[in-house]
This record gives C-alpha cells, structure tokens and sequence, in this order.
C-alpha cells in the first residue's frame, strides 16, 4: 500500500514486468489506470490473455482505465477540437503548455473513488516513461508529474504506483539518466532487469536485481536479491544465477 | 515499423529498400514512397525484378541437395566432437518459401509496376501549404509527409474506416534518408541540433498511425551522421525493428582476409516484440551480406579457416573485437565486450 516500484531495464527489454504487474494487479481485485504510451491496446490485451486476464472485460467493468498515448497522440493532431471537459491527456504535444498537468489530471480524475467502486487500491501503471522525453517533455516536468502522482495515489488514494524507464550503461541521453536517477532515489522497490554482460545466450535472457529500500530515511541498507530469467509464452521462469535448466 | 541504419554510402540500404517495395509490389499491396532525395518515380523505376518461381527454386534445390549428399558420406576425424551438432544453414533453405526472391540484375517490369496503387511524396514538390493538423512545434517537412500519410491512410480505408470495401489490404510505407539535411532537420548536422526532438516526435506519429491501420514502413536513415547518440536511443526505443547495415568499402575491413567474402555485416540491434512475451531469436546474432550479380543475401558469418603461418597478433585481436560487436547485436538481448577473453 503506498508503494513506489521503479521498473527498469538496461540492454533488454523489461516489458514482461509491466505485464505481470498489470494482470497481477487486475486479478487482485483493485482498480488500475494504466497509461499506455508505447503499444497499443490490443498487444497488451493478447499478452495479457496469455497471462489469464482479459482486458476488455476489465474495461467494461470500469476495474481498468486505459491511455493508449499513441491513440490520444492522433487524436490530438489530427482529429477535429477536442471537446471542452475531455481535455486530450497529452495536451502537452501541442505545444500549449509544456507540463504535463492534463496527464496528472487523467490520472487522478481515473483512479479518484467514484460512486458505486467496490475495487481494493488503486493502481497507476505507466509504460513508459522515457517516452515523454522523446515527446519533448522536459525532465523536470516528467519529475513533477510522477511527484504529483505520488502524492494523489500513494499518500491521498493509499494506492500504489508502478513505472517503466529504460536506461542503458554508457548512456548519452543525460535527460533519460537524470529521470532515471532520481526516480531510483525515491523508489521503495526497483526492479532492474539487465540483459547479461556477457552476451546473448538462448537459454538465460537476463538477469534481474530486486532492490528493496527498507527505510526512506534511515541510512539502511538496502536489500539486494538477483536471479536470472528466462521468458517463455505464457510465463517467466526464475531461477538463481547460474542455475538455469540448460546447465543442470 | 522497421527502421534501418544506412551504410556509408547508401548503397546496400538504398538496395533493402527497393526490396521492400518490390515485395509489396508482388504481393499486391499498395505503395507510398517518400523522399526528399531522390524522385519517387525515379526510385519505382528501379526496383528488382522478380524471379518466376520455378527456375530459381530449381537452382536452389539442385545446390542445396548436392551439397546435402556430398557431406553425408564424410564423417569427421580430427573434430568429431561435432558431428553431432546439426548442419550450419547458411542461407535459407528451399522449403522455408516466405517472400519471393528477386534478381538485382533486371528491373522490375513497368506493367507490374502499375500493378498495385503507388502514392508518392517527394518534398520539393509538395505545396507550402499549411497543413491542417497542428504541427506542435514539428519540422514542417516531416508534418507535411505525416499528414500525407493520414490522408492516404483514412481516404484508402487502410485503417478500416471504410466498412464497404470487401478487400482490405495492406499500406507499404518506404521513407528514405528520413533526418538527413534535405528535410529540413539538422540533426544529422550538428552535435546540438536545434529541435532534437522532431524526429523521435515523427516517429510516435507515425508509430501510431501504423499500430491503427493495415501498414507496415520501412525507414532508412543516415544514422552514422548523426553525432547525437541519445537520439539514436531514444529512436531504437521507439521503433519495432531496428537494423544496420555496415559496409567494408573504405574501411580497413575491406581488405582484411577474415571478411573477404562479404561485402557488409548486418547488426541486428532490435527486433520486434509484439503480441507476445517472448520474441523471435535466432541461434546467431552475427549475419553479414553480399551483393553477387543476381542477388543480395544476408547469410550467417562465418570465418574462414585461420590457415596462413604467420598469425599476426593484431589482426586476431581485431577480429576478437569485433566479433564481440557482432554477437552482441541485439538489444533485446545483451551487450557484451568484456568478460569474454577467449
């Protein structure tokens, strides 16, 4: 409850996490906001049948609201003006204003408690982040709208958040890495997936570090578990480094 | 969306590009091609003929089975350790038939040509009209190819608008050298360009027009001009495909005996992962390709036997360096350069 979880990946793609994540939550009953921005709705949907969850059916039941950025992104540029009350989410496109105040407010107004909402917790899901920067959003507005999210659904809504940045070793993109940096800093559970140093194998796909913050702020240390995975269609296996099925 | 980094001189890009674009001829789908360089017409004129099916599979299966019946009888003596291990396919085999194959040597005839519905753009012919979208702070040049591109997209009834049309069929979209200077955009010019994010905007556009209609593009850009390395990442974020294609001519590879008998390697930095968790990896991330008279293959690489007396140092540490760029291609995989040290 109340948790900030810090999904990343380096030199892989951890797009699985958002999936499990996503169909997790929805089977645990609670209510999900999920901002979308870099597939669209259908590849999540399929994925996610695969995984046992049915997207559509948690949309009509009003458990799941649903941004797909690249849809909202069309409808900005080439649909006709936008009706006064739905202001587009990613307004910030058009250059009008250069903060992303009208994404916040998706958010919130998705996940507020409306009349008649049996659901456990609220969820925001976003996926992902590093996008709003290739949109020409600046990096402190991006830090602004997930400390604005953090205040409404982790402390006011007791909710939980969960978001996707992509970072790489070496990286040139400063903007990305200061986004990333600091989010690190304010998370209470990263999840890092890392594709393997030394190269691409068939059978381990990477490695994934657990980083648990046990106090904000007390100097703790943090814990640190790592495992290694491999990805198969309907499900992703774990196993301790060094220990996968090929070897044994 | 399937974006290719160009060689230095555009040569075997320009080459993939056609293919695409011959292939959709073939299949029946409708073309739009783009272009700031070159006139698109000009471009369609060239494009490589298709071979008839039944001579060339012929060719390739009389190949394919008298190498299969040589190798048989020989077993191995000094490494028998891998008999075992099946049979390398450097190139594909006869009975995985997906696509047609084409003869770089011939054009492709104008009456195919005509064929299918061809939509072009080339921007020094567009009118300085104002587009009627908002151009949120775009490169007008790109805005202009993307509202192009919607028009096409919802007058054709690509993106299923139109429920009276029976047969839907497929949009084939060909961008070439998208971000060189001709369009307007310096980002290939200089180390801060002054709007970096124009191009990584145009691909979001243009992402999401294609998730929402029956499309798929091909987008060749000179990525080896381009100086500013974060835009290249954020840009393989937001592509399905990403591919390079690096040429030896010109670079000290060309002579080193190692690659004498490819003209290029192909990097593999991304493939797409759609509708699925897992994508499609092939055993092998090290491809390179030539072009011979007829044909342009892309085969795995594989060196030939180290033979001469005089090993030199330099040359196998060189080619220790970049065979570790090779594997490590892909970037839904890993990236490996230094744990490796055999």
């Amino acid at each position: 409850q109340g948790k900030f979880t810090l999904l990343r990946d380096t030199r892989t793609d951890g797009s699985f996490l958002v999936h499990h994540f996503l169909s997790f939550y929805l089977r645990a009953g609670c209510k999900v906001c999920f901002v979308a921005l870099l597939q669209s709705f259908s590849h999540y949907s399929i994925v996610a049948q695969k995984l046992g969850v049915s997207l559509a059916a948690a949309k009509e039941r009003g458990q799941l609201v649903f941004l797909e950025g690249l849809k909202s992104c069309l409808d900005l540029l080439f649909g006709e003006e936008e009706q006064p009350g739905q202001p587009n989410p990613l307004q910030f496109l058009s250059g009008s204003s250069c903060d992303l105040r009208a994404l916040f407010d998706f958010v919130r107004v998705s996940l507020g408690a409306a009349a008649g909402d049996s659901w456990k917790g609220p969820v925001l899901l976003v996926d992902d982040l590093s996008v709003l920067l290739s949109l020409g959003a600046a990096p402190v507005a991006v830090l602004d709208f997930i400390h604005y999210c953090r205040v409404c659904v982790c402390c006011q809504l007791k909710g939980n958040v969960v978001v996707l940045v992509h970072s790489n070793e070496d990286s040139e993109d400063e903007e990305n890495e200061l986004v990333v940096n600091s989010l690190c800093h304010h998370s209470d559970l990263i999840l890092w997936a890392e594709g393997l140093a030394t190269g691409f194998c068939k059978d381990v796909h990477g490695q994934i570090k657990i980083i648990k913050r046990l106090s904000l702020r007390q100097a703790e240390q943090d814990v640190v578990q790592i495992y290694q995975y491999k990805i198969q269609d309907r499900n992703v296996t774990f196993f301790a480094r060094g220990l996968s099925a090929a070897v044994l | 969306l399937f974006f290719t980094e160009e060689d230095k001189y555009g040569l075997y890009s320009n080459l993939l590009f056609k293919y695409f674009l011959a292939e959709g001829i073939v299949c029946g789908h409708d073309l739009f091609v783009a272009s700031a360089k070159e006139h698109p017409d000009n471009i369609l004129k060239e494009l490589p003929a298709p071979l008839l099916d039944d001579s060339y599979r012929k060719e390739l299966g009389d190949e394919a089975a008298a190498m299969k019946s040589e190798d048989f009888q020989d077993s191995m003596k000094i490494a028998w350790r891998y008999q075992n291990l099946p049979k390398m396919e450097t190139s594909p085999t006869t009975y995985t038939r997906f696509g047609h194959y084409y003869d770089v040597s011939k054009k492709m005839s104008p009456e195919l040509c005509q064929s299918v519905k061809l939509h072009s753009f080339y921007l020094h012919e567009e009118l300085p009209v104002e587009p009627k979208m908002k151009t949120c702070n775009m490169n007008s040049g790109y805005a202009r190819l993307l509202q192009s591109i919607q028009r096409i997209i919802s007058q054709e009834g690509f993106d299923g608008s139109d429920p009276q049309k029976k047969q839907r069929n497929v949009l084939r979209i060909g961008i070439q050298s998208l971000g060189s200077i001709l369009w307007g955009d310096d980002v290939c010019c200089s180390d801060a360009p002054e709007d970096p994010q124009s191009l990584t905007k145009f691909l979001y556009v243009l992402r999401g027009l294609l998730r929402k209609s029956l499309s798929a593009c091909i987008i060749t850009v000179p990525a080896h001009l381009i100086q500013n390395k974060a835009i290249m990442e954020r840009v393989t974020n937001l592509s399905d495909m990403v591919v390079g294609l690096e040429s030896f001519i010109g670079s000290e590879r060309e002579t080193n005996p190692l690659y004498k008998d490819y003209h290029g390697l192909v990097h593999v930095h991304q493939i797409p992962r759609l509708n699925s968790l897992i994508c499609d990896v092939s055993d092998t991330k090290d491809l390179a390709f030539r072009l011979k008279r007829k044909q342009f293959t892309i085969e795995r690489l594989h060196l030939p036997p180290d033979l001469s007396d005089t090993v030199s140092r330099a040359s196998k540490q060189d080619l220790a360096g970049s065979t570790k760029l090779l594997s490590s291609g892909c970037g839904a995989m890993a990236i490996g350069k230094k744990h490796l040290d055999f």
